[in-house]
């Protein structure tokens, strides 16, 4: 099929930017949407032109590299899909298709299509963690989790830190990106005892970071490739509150 | 080459180890510093853990986040013999299992080593919160993997890699946190500084600016993953390479077991010529799916409409002790057996079934759903079919690489100072890899040994001079980098590098993958010689010298190039076939490997001599003396 593009570049960090317009012949159904990218920069390499940067690794919907506004969707038109697990399928013969980065505030866009996550990581650092030191582990069978305990910790670790949440919030907030990992680790009995000083550490790095407040429009279930579900973000602000009240705070 | 093998009974030799190994008092611990390249399993685990014991550390990563190693892909499982099945396993077992899987070519010491540790390690996973699975009584719960008949894989759904990964990560995060560690994202490194023989540094590009960097140290580790990558199309990610490890051999640390890559045997079919990548389904789905291939050659009927007779499940047939169970190289090489010989099935012809029709009417859909539901969901994704109704298509993929840099009982390579750990050494899995081994080397070397290991080195570096970013071999360094960059900007010729890695993969795959025959490697030897030539006269490289993942690509391809050469000639030196080094010229009438102890009991380590001399063969004798060598059999 013949495929138009209309894609975002930029040169530089701070720098402006703009949509500029491809066309691409000879698009296979059976291609992911990264491998299409992959064929339009293989014709510019062939006109001499600097090709289309876009971020991207396992290209199986693990690693959260990847992450494009697809036709104004976070990783484009299905639900819980990462870009890089998108198909051409999934498009007509003839469609245009607009491609941006994920934008928000706290997500400077690098270069094209790839931006700058680093703030997820800072989120983490400032207390996402159960404080384990190599070496002081007690026997794992000494610490009994309850089967649907540990199903339900799992769902909220599985988020891949693609930042969708965040592109598709219309206030970019980071509350799901947040709560997914504060109610992981709080489910857990080895995390517990963190779990006030973890949240309120967590809430005030967000704050800090150039996130927005959530306003309970949950957009963000709806794109998230792992579904996390939004009901973490009221766990959160319960544990949150909780953790003020009685006087905890970080 | 001396292997520095403690000495004692095989259980106890770690034991010593530790008790002699050297300690550096904690107020001098801040003063020394290491290099950890890579945030995979084995790269956070070590650096958190350095960080922890009070060391300085620089970690580097290429990914934009340091969650996003490959590791994070992984899916199946991790082992550890903790017997909580009461079934019968044991430290010993497990190293048992792990030498016979990896067909008597990996050393006994650290095989043992790594079974000794492993139970450790699910109980440092449990207490970072990561969420194993659980039996309804609260206990965890276990599965098992090829290659074995005990059950002591644990595993997180179908993303167990994913969730150790990220309890390696934010124990990394959390000592970022107190400033121990400084971590670099979109950093590359491109070669590694040595000064009087020892490891004192690296040169890293900056893959945001451009800019390179200069890194001095007191040690450098490098955990930086597999190179399967090599292939073009792997279960790898799209930025693994081997350039890390390549550019230290280049600088004098050998090269092992070179030749030996696991081929997968369950990912999904090569559908199109756009493909970049192979989609792994995890191994785990053979506890539960069963593998077959139309009796007929070339028979096209829907699967659903073959009837049971008319199916062959050809590694319960040939195997039926293992059954669907069997290693990967054995399940691959069967799979590829049965494709050449016309029974393959799907658009290309390139795929076999895997199925779970009986599973399903066994034990229900719910089942089967919680067990792999994730997986079902991905092959979905990918192919749009749905497996609860029909069988998966699956075929053999490039996968894991045994080889890797030569290290030591310490995990040290032949160059003083260099440490190298997880995927990116040759150590623990000989000629082929028991599934969910390879989570737990990584997270073993990681925790638990070079957290002695490099200690016991800085012991001895305490008093040494300290190395800065101004020495003259940073310098030089530096320099070769930027000449090699220039170079691969200046080309400017009408191909992407793209186009030279897509060759080289297909040619690997045609003489240096499941099946290997001299003329084959002799003629891969060839071709990728001229390949290289080609790539130096036709790269085209469009860009600047800042964000440009076409000249990371081109970095990358180049010393896939040189590396490329030397598996095929790892893999032509070696007469004999074993685990994944399947030789045509030695196998059994009934097409099975043909080792040969007497001549080629040792592991290959290869020390580099210029671009244009030929490799030198230093071979490490394997001395087995707990195990008797046998024939590896899963009948
Ligand atoms: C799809 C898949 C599924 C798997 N499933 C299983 C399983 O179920 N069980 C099991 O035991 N094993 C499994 N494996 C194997 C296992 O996941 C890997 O062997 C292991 O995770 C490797 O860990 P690592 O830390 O050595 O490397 P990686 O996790 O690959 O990390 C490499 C790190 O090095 C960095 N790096 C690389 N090169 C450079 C450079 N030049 N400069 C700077 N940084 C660099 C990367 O950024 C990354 O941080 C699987 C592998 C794959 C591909
Ligand atoms: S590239 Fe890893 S999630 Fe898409």
């Amino acid at each position: 099929m013949k495929i138009h593009l209309k894609i975002w570049r930029q040169d530089e960090r701070d720098g402006p930017g703009g949509m500029v317009s491809y066309t691409l012949d000879d698009v296979t159904e059976d291609m992911s949407f990264l491998e299409m990218l992959d064929a339009l920069n293989g014709v510019l390499i062939g006109k001499g032109e600097r090709v289309i940067e876009f971020d991207h690794d396992c290209r199986e919907g693990i690693c959260g590299q990847c992450g494009l506004m697809i036709n104004g969707r976070a990783h484009g038109p299905l639900p819980h899909v990462t870009t890089c697990q998108l198909h051409m399928r999934s498009f007509r013969d003839g469609d245009t298709i607009y491609i941006e980065p994920f934008r928000a505030a706290a997500f400077p866009v690098l270069r094209d299509l790839k931006i700058d996550r680093s703030a997820f990581d800072r989120i983490i650092q400032s207390g996402g963690y159960i404080a384990a030191g190599t070496g002081s582990a007690p026997e794992a069978n000494s610490i009994l989790v309850a089967h649907d305990t540990a199903e339900a910790a799992f769902d909220a670790a599985a988020c891949i830190g693609c930042g969708a949440c965040v592109a598709t919030c219309k206030n970019s907030s980071a509350a799901l990106f947040v709560s997914a990992k504060t109610v992981h680790l709080s489910l857990l009995p080895q995390g517990k005892l963190e779990a006030p000083q973890r949240v309120n550490a967590m809430i005030a790095q967000m704050n800090a970071e150039q996130f927005g407040p959530c306003s309970n429009t949950e957009a963000c279930e709806v794109e998230c490739p792992q579904q996390i579900s939004v009901l973490h973000i009221a766990r959160m602000n319960w544990a949150f509150n909780k953790s003020r009240l009685l006087g905890r705070k970080g | 080459m001396d292997a520095k093998i403690p000495p004692g009974p095989l259980a106890d030799k770690w034991n010593y180890y530790k008790a002699h190994a050297r300690l550096v008092n904690p107020a001098n611990r801040k003063k020394m510093k290491v290099i950890v390249v890579g945030t995979g399993l084995a790269g956070a685990s070590c650096a958190a853990s350095l960080a922890e014991q009070g060391y300085a550390v620089d970690c580097f990563c290429f990914q934009d986040s340091s969650r996003r190693a490959h590791s994070v892909a992984a899916q199946g499982g991790v082992n550890a013999c903790k017997n909580y099945k009461n079934d019968g396993d044991s430290v010993y077992r497990m190293f048992y299992d792990t030498i016979k899987g990896g067909d008597f070519r990996s050393r006994e010491a650290n095989v043992y080593r790594l079974a000794e540790c492993s139970a450790a390690l699910i109980d440092q996973a449990v207490a970072q919160g990561v969420p194993f699975a659980r039996e309804y009584s609260g206990y965890l719960d276990n599965r098992s993997f090829g290659g074995v008949q005990v059950s002591r894989t644990f595993y997180a759904r179908g993303q167990t890699g994913q969730q150790l990964l990220l309890g390696a990560y934010q124990a990394l995060m959390r000592q970022v946190h107190t400033g121990k560690v400084a971590l670099h994202t979109r950093h590359e490194m491109l070669d590694l500084v040595v000064v009087e023989g020892k490891a004192k540094g690296i040169i890293v590009r900056d893959l945001e600016t451009g800019k390179l960097e200069r890194y001095a140290a007191d040690a450098v580790v490098l955990a930086s993953g597999g190179y399967g990558k090599i292939y073009y199309l792997s279960t790898l990610a799209m930025g693994c390479n081997a350039s890390a490890i390549w550019r230290a051999h280049k600088k004098g640390a050998y090269m092992a077991g070179v030749s030996w890559v696991q081929v997968h045997p369950t990912s999904l079919p090569q559908s199109g010529q756009h493909q970049s990548k192979l989609t792994l389904m995890s191994e785990s789905l053979r506890n539960d799916g069963r593998i077959w291939v139309p009796l007929k050659a070339g028979d096209t009927r829907h699967p659903n409409d073959i009837p049971e007779p008319e199916r062959d499940y050809y590694l319960e047939r040939r195997y039926p002790s293992f059954g669907n169970l069997a290693p990967r190289d054995i399940s691959s090489r069967a799979a590829k057996e049965r494709i050449d010989a016309g029974h393959g099935v799907g658009a290309m012809k390139n795929a076999v079934y895997l199925d779970f029709s009986k599973a399903i009417g066994e034990q229900g859909k719910d089942k089967i759903a919680e067990k792999y539901g994730n997986l079902f969901t991905m092959y979905q994704k990918i192919t749009g079919i749905n497996a609860y109704a029909q069988p998966m298509l699956i075929s053999p993929a490039a996968h894991f690489t045994m080889g890797g840099l030569w290290v030591d009982y310490t995990l040290m390579s032949t160059i003083a100072g260099l440490f190298v750990l997880g995927e990116a050494n040759f150590s623990d899995h000989g000629a082929n890899r028991l599934g969910a081994n390879s989570l737990l080397q990584a997270c073993v070397d990681g925790y638990f040994v070079a957290p002695y290991t490099i200690p016991d080195y800085l012991a001895g570096e305490l008093k040494a001079e300290k190395v800065t970013t101004a020495h003259p071999a940073f310098d030089l360094a530096e320099a070769l980098a930027q000449t090699k960059i220039d170079e691969l900007l200046s080309i400017q010729g009408d191909l992407p590098a793209d186009y030279f890695h897509k060759n080289l993969g297909r040619l690997l795959y045609d003489t240096c993958g499941l099946s290997r025959s001299k003329e084959g490697l002799e003629r891969a030897i060839r071709e990728i010689g001229e390949l290289r030539q080609e790539f130096y006269r036709r790269l085209k490289v469009t860009g600047d010298d800042k964000v440009n993942t076409e000249l990371e690509k081109a970095g990358r391809v180049a010393d896939y190039l040189e590396l490329g050469a030397l598996m095929c000639r790892d893999a032509l030196a070696r007469e004999e076939s074993c685990g994944a080094h399947f030789r045509e010229e030695y196998q059994t009438e009934d097409g099975e490997a043909m080792r040969n102890d007497r001549d080629f009991c040792y592991v290959s380590a290869w020390e580099w001599q210029g671009a244009d001399q030929p490799h030198v063969l230093h071979p490490e004798p394997l001395v087995f003396e707990q195990v008797a060598l046998s024939t590896r059999s899963y009948k």
